[in-house]
C-alpha cells in the first residue's frame, strides 16, 4: 500500500459510483487491547461483503483522511485512513495504520465479492 | 513429558501453536508421537501490516497460510489441517455444529492427548470459543474412552481462578526449534523479535523462563 494520494483515490471512488459494489468495513483495537491495558475500552465493528450502491463518494481531510459514501438509503464512512492501493483485481483498498503499522481501520470496495 | 500415542492440537489462529505450545509439540514429535494440528482460521483479522507496510487486509491470509505451513514444517507436524473458519467469528458459529465438527475431528484423529485453549480463560473470543467446542466434543465421548485434555490459559485471572497449572513442561532442549516456529510467523512476530533481540542475546532470565516453560491445565470434566 502507499500513502493516500487524494486525487487518485477520489478518481477510483468515482469509478465505483452508481453500480452494485461489495463493501468491506472494519475498525479494530485488536483483541488484546483490554488484556494488555485493563483500563482500555476496546470497541470495533466489521462488515464484509455488504452489497451497496452509492451516488456520491468522497475522500476528505489533510491526513489521516476520511472517506464517506452516500448510499441509496444512508451512509458509510471511515476515518483515520492513511494508505491506499488499487490491487490486481481492481479493488480499492483503503486502510488506516498506526505508527507501528498496525491496521486500525479499513474500507474496501470491489465489483466482485471479497473471499 | 509422558509419551503419547497421538497428539491433536486445536487452535483458531496461525501462531497460537507457536508461543506457549511449540516446545511441547516439538518434544512429542521427537518422542515419535504423530501430531495433528487443526487450525480453524488463517488469522485474517491480524493487524500487523509491517513497518514499512508489507501487506494489506486482503493479502494477509495468504501470507499467514504460508507461515503456518512453514511453522508446521519446522516443528515436524506431519498432519496440518486448515478448517476454513474466519478469524474473530468462531464465537458466532452455531455451537452444536462447531462441537460436532470437533467431534468428527477427534474421532478421525483418535488422539490420546488434545491440546487447546481453556474456555473462559484465554482472552481472545476465538480462543475461548474453540476451547469450549473441544470441551463439548470430548464430553460427547463416553468417559472411559476420552482422551486427556490439556488447556492453555493466560487471562489475567487464570491462576487466581483455576489455581496453578498442573503441567509445566520444560522445553529447553527444543528451545531453538520453538524460536524458529515463532519466527516462521514473521508477519506477526518480526516486531516482537526486534524488541526482544537484546534480551535473547543476553539470555535475560525472565525471557528464558517464558520461552522454556510451557504450562497447561488438565481439564476436569463435570459431565
Amino acid at each position: 500500500m502507499e500513502s493516500i494520494d487524494v486525487k487518485s483515490v477520489q478518481e477510483t471512488i468515482n469509478s465505483f459510483a452508481n453500480q452494485d459494489v461489495y463493501l468491506h468495513l472494519e475498525t479494530t483495537n485488536g483483541a488484546y487491547a483490554s488484556h494488555n491495558d485493563q483500563s482500555f475500552f476496546s470497541a470495533g465493528a466489521y462488515i464484509r461483503n455488504a452489497l451497496v450502491r452509492y451516488e456520491l463518494g468522497k475522500i476528505t481531510g489533510n491526513g489521516p483522511y476520511r472517506a464517506g459514501l452516500k448510499i441509496n438509503l444512508g451512509w458509510v464512512y471511515a476515518e483515520g485512513l492513511t494508505h491506499f492501493e488499487v490491487d490486481e483485481q481492481g479493488r480499492l483498498l483503503l486502510a488506516g495504520h498506526d505508527q507501528k503499522g498496525k491496521l486500525a481501520v479499513a474500507l474496501e470496495l470491489s465489483r466482485t465479492p471479497f473471499e | 513429558m509422558e509419551k503419547e500415542r497421538q497428539l491433536l492440537v486445536v487452535f483458531p489462529h496461525p501462531d497460537d501453536e507457536a508461543f506457549g505450545v511449540s516446545g511441547t509439540i516439538a518434544t512429542h514429535v521427537q518422542n515419535g508421537t504423530p501430531v495433528t494440528y487443526a487450525c480453524l482460521t488463517l488469522g485474517e483479522m491480524g493487524r500487523n501490516m509491517g513497518n514499512p507496510l508489507f501487506t494489506n487486509r486482503e493479502n494477509l491470509p495468504k501470507i499467514r497460510k504460508t507461515e503456518l505451513t512453514e511453522a508446521a514444517r519446522v516443528l515436524g507436524i506431519q498432519d496440518l489441517r486448515m478448517l476454513g473458519f474466519r478469524d474473530k467469528t468462531i464465537e458466532f458459529e452455531d455451537e452444536d455444529k462447531l462441537a460436532n465438527t470437533m467431534l468428527a475431528l477427534i474421532e478421525d484423529v483418535n488422539p490420546s492427548l488434545i491440546i487447546t485453549f481453556y474456555p473462559g480463560y484465554s482472552v481472545h473470543p476465538d480462543h475461548d470459543a474453540t476451547g469450549a467446542a473441544v470441551v463439548r466434543a470430548v464430553e460427547m465421548i463416553p468417559v472411559a474412552s476420552r482422551p486427556t485434555l490439556h488447556c492453555v490459559a493466560f487471562s489475567n485471572n487464570c491462576v487466581e481462578e483455576l489455581g496453578e497449572a498442573d503441567i509445566i513442561n520444560n522445553i529447553t532442549p527444543v528451545a531453538n526449534t520453538k524460536l524458529a516456529a515463532i519466527k516462521a510467523h514473521r508477519s506477526q512476530t518480526e516486531q516482537m523479535f526486534t524488541d526482544m533481540e537484546e534480551k535473547l542475546k543476553n539470555q535475560d532470565p525472565q525471557i528464558m523462563v517464558w520461552i522454556n516453560n510451557e504450562r497447561f491445565w488438565t481439564y476436569k470434566f463435570t459431565k
